[in-house]
């Protein structure tokens, strides 16, 4: 009797079991939602320059190799009290910014605690803002890689970003985002900090002609694109031309920064005038007409010293070979 | 110390390679809009124009040759003539010196300017072609000639222009030769005519008693080859457009058709049918020596040699369709080109050599084309009801062939005229004949 009742309640107990362990909805699993995929916008132009992304992936690998070496270093907590230690430690941000102060000169970032200091006064009057704005003459550090307290309180008494240095480089996109810049947080609770979360931005400026890590020596896809597509719509093809292998013609340009063009030699220009070359002179002919309509070119904004000279190759051989 | 000096040495190389990579850009493409060019009426003087109205009832002789210059450019489709009353300066000034920022102004990219004088009975042309952007010259030459021929010192200009301009030789100095139809198409009457290509100065070489069909001009002479029915029987005639005369070609036993000379003038080849079969022969003109070329019980005709003599394509029914082959002009090594559906007919070699131009009936349809000398590249430029018989301009750009409209029960609305089009099938026009026209052949250059 007992048997059977034990049997029938364990057969119960193993069909409930598997009954809340076996059905999904029984077992009531948070649902599964796939990660967000974050997709950022940016220039093709700061893309297509090839050597751009890993000259810039090995500067960010460096910069964050040196920022643990520095928090090794710093971590003997002998000169360094306890507060400010702690600020060290859980902002790399700030480690960047100790950085860039003791090697540089200070930026908008290092005021961050001034700032907060200030946020907890009183409204600052218009005239304390003047001055605050004023650029001031700082003295150039020297390298050093501990934190003392000298080195921070030169960092807390920095008070202004310096206006006219505005060739602090961002190297990627990567770094821009680590650089969060708390002045705009700041503009945002107080307007008198705007002008501050401005000329950070301003400084943020990737511009292609202050940026190291550019290739000098060519232009992007985006940018030779448009040249090539100007030119196309100046380039009247003589289209009686027979095919032959003698149908390119190279062109070296010297243009000013406005895109005007300067010079243009004709780089086979013995053959404009060889007998028996009248055809070769013909599309030389177009070539050149095509040049001077475009003039002025459509250049890139930036980079003169990258497309102040440039060839172009006039080839009419996929046009005229059938 | 020397391992620190070829450092820096190799720094330094480094450096000045870096300092010469200029950037290279590759332009593989440009527009083919027509180039607009402003033909400025050539300049003439007052004592000038008295002669000209006295030599040739034409008061402003100067203006007429650049309206001629005008129309040949513009039927080219390579360029776009400016209108006139956009120029800002005076032909006497703008042939001295131009102001290019004047004609720049109008978007113009070239100009011509020239000055016409009558003395003596003697018209003089000079003309100048000018690069508006380059802000040069890059022609200037002059004729003299019997006022008469004004129309064609238009003709000279133009095709130097175009020259210059395009790379390839010019067809305007030329004319063509067809066959005039009038009446009824039930009882037409067929002359031989010739005109300038422009359609101006046409001259009817026979009265229209016989029928004549196909003529062919020589490459090299003012010769033409023609087919004509005397007593019935089709033979191919030889005219000489100078002195008038005529004469049969060959002495064969059967009908003659579809002649055509050699590129070098020297020999006709045509088709000789007998019994239900046609081969190709061919006569050379000097010595009348006649030579078989092909051997085939099929309907061999339409032959045409390529511009260096070495080949022959013509058409035949060998492989149960007409279709176009390609033989040595030995006649060995025939080969098949077209492989196409429908029937191909009347190849022409391009006197460029790089074509074959044929017509080719689908589906009740005609249409004129191109395609490469083996047969590859097959191009169909223009379709239409009835059209057929294409024929290249000198510099091989050209076709120019001829269309007919259907026609009713009684025979009304029926029509032939002569067509062009070029090798892009975009500019197809209409040439101006006086008469309907059918079997056009272009000349060779008149001023080579």
């Amino acid at each position: 009797m007992y048997r059977g009742l034990l049997i029938s309640s364990g057969f119960h107990v193993a069909i409930v079991a598997v009954s809340i362990l076996a059905l999904p909805f029984v077992a009531k699993k948070p649902l599964d939602i796939p990660p967000l995929i974050s997709v950022e916008l940016i220039q093709i132009a700061e893309k297509t320059n090839i050597p751009f992304a890993p000259k810039a992936s090995k500067i960010i690998e460096k910069a964050k190799k040196e920022n643990q070496k520095l928090l090794s270093e710093q971590a003997p907590p002998k000169k360094v009290k306890k507060d400010k230690k702690k600020e060290v430690q859980t902002d790399k941000n700030k480690n960047e910014i100790s950085k860039l102060a003791s090697k540089k000169t200070p930026t908008s970032d290092n005021k961050i605690e001034k700032l907060k200091k200030e946020k907890l006064n009183a409204v600052p009057m218009p005239d304390e803002d003047k001055q605050k704005i004023q650029p001031k003459e700082e003295k150039k550090q020297k390298p050093s890689k501990e934190i003392n307290d000298e080195n921070i309180k030169k960092i807390v008494q920095t008070k202004k970003p310096i206006l006219d240095e505005k060739k602090v480089k961002q190297v990627s996109e990567f770094e821009k985002k680590e650089k969060l810049d708390l002045n705009e947080i700041a503009a945002l609770i107080d307007k008198k900090k705007e002008n501050l979360a401005e000329t950070k931005k301003e400084q943020d400026k990737i511009s292609q002609s202050s940026d190291n890590t550019m290739d000098y020596s060519k232009l992007t896809l985006s940018e030779e694109d448009a040249l090539k597509a100007q030119i196309f719509t100046c380039w009247s093809v003589p289209i009686g031309l027979p095919f032959s292998e003698d149908l390119l013609v190279r062109v070296k340009l010297q243009l000013k920064p406005d895109g005007t063009i300067e010079k243009l030699e004709m780089m086979d220009h013995v053959k404009m005038n060889t007998p028996g070359k009248e055809k070769f002179r013909t599309l030389a002919d177009s070539v050149r007409r095509a040049i001077q309509l475009c003039n002025p070119l459509k250049v890139p904004s930036s980079g003169y010293e990258r497309w102040k000279n440039m060839i172009l190759n006039f080839d009419a051989r996929d046009m005229l070979g059938g | 110390m020397i391992r620190i000096f070829n450092l820096t040495f190799l720094v330094f190389l480094f450096l000045v390679t870096k300092a010469n990579s200029l950037i290279e850009i590759d332009i593989t493409r440009g527009n083919l809009d027509p180039l607009p060019i402003a033909v400025s009426p050539l300049f003439q003087n007052d004592v000038s124009k008295k002669n000209s109205i006295s030599e040739l009832k034409i008061e402003n002789v100067g203006s007429e040759i650049s309206s001629v210059v005008e129309n040949n450019l513009k039927t080219s489709g390579l360029f776009n003539p400016l209108s006139k009353e956009a120029f800002l300066q005076k032909p006497d000034i703008a042939h001295l010196k131009p102001r290019f920022e004047d004609w720049a102004l109008i978007k113009a990219q070239a100009l011509i300017t020239g000055k016409v004088t009558i003395e003596n009975k003697k018209l003089k042309v000079e003309f100048r072609l000018w690069d508006i952007l380059a802000g040069r010259e890059m022609m200037a030459l002059a004729f003299t000639t019997v006022p008469s021929n004004w129309r064609r010192v238009g003709h000279i200009i133009s095709d130097k222009v175009y020259e210059r301009l395009t790379g390839e030789k010019g067809y305007f100095d030329t004319r063509i030769i067809y066959v005039s139809e009038e009446g009824p198409k039930t009882a037409r009457v067929k002359k031989l005519a010739i005109m300038d290509q422009d359609g101006f100065n046409t001259k009817y070489l026979t009265l229209g008693n016989e029928l004549v069909l196909t003529p062919r001009f020589n490459p090299t002479s003012q010769m033409v080859t023609y087919l004509s029915y005397f007593k019935n029987l089709p033979r191919v005639y030889l005219l000489d457009i100078e002195t008038g005369t005529q004469e049969v070609v060959g002495d064969f036993p059967g009908m003659t058709f579809a002649p055509r000379f050699s590129p070098d003038g020297k020999k006709i080849i045509m088709s000789f049918a007998k019994d239900g079969n046609s081969d190709i022969y061919t006569m050379d003109l000097e010595n009348r020596i006649v030579e078989r070329i092909t051997n085939h019980p099929s309907i061999d005709t339409s032959p045409s040699y390529s511009p260096d003599n070495r080949f022959i394509t013509f058409n035949s029914d060998r492989s149960g369709y007409q279709q176009i082959y390609v033989m040595k002009s030995d006649g060995s090594n025939v080969k098949r080109i077209s492989f196409g559906k429908g029937l191909y007919g009347t190849p022409v070699w391009s006197p460029r050599g790089d074509l074959i131009a044929f017509t080719k009936l689908h589906k009740g349809k005609f249409y004129i084309g191109v395609m490469r000398t083996d047969g590859s590249g097959e191009r169909l430029l223009t379709e239409n009801y009835y059209q057929e018989a294409p024929s290249w301009s000198p510099n091989g750009r050209v076709l120019i062939f001829y269309r007919e409209t259907k026609s009713n029960d009684k025979g009304e609305g029926f029509s032939a005229k002569l067509w062009s089009i070029d090798l892009t099938g975009y500019n197809e026009r209409q040439v101006q004949t006086e008469t309907d026209a059918s079997d056009p052949s272009w000349s060779s250059l008149l001023s080579n």
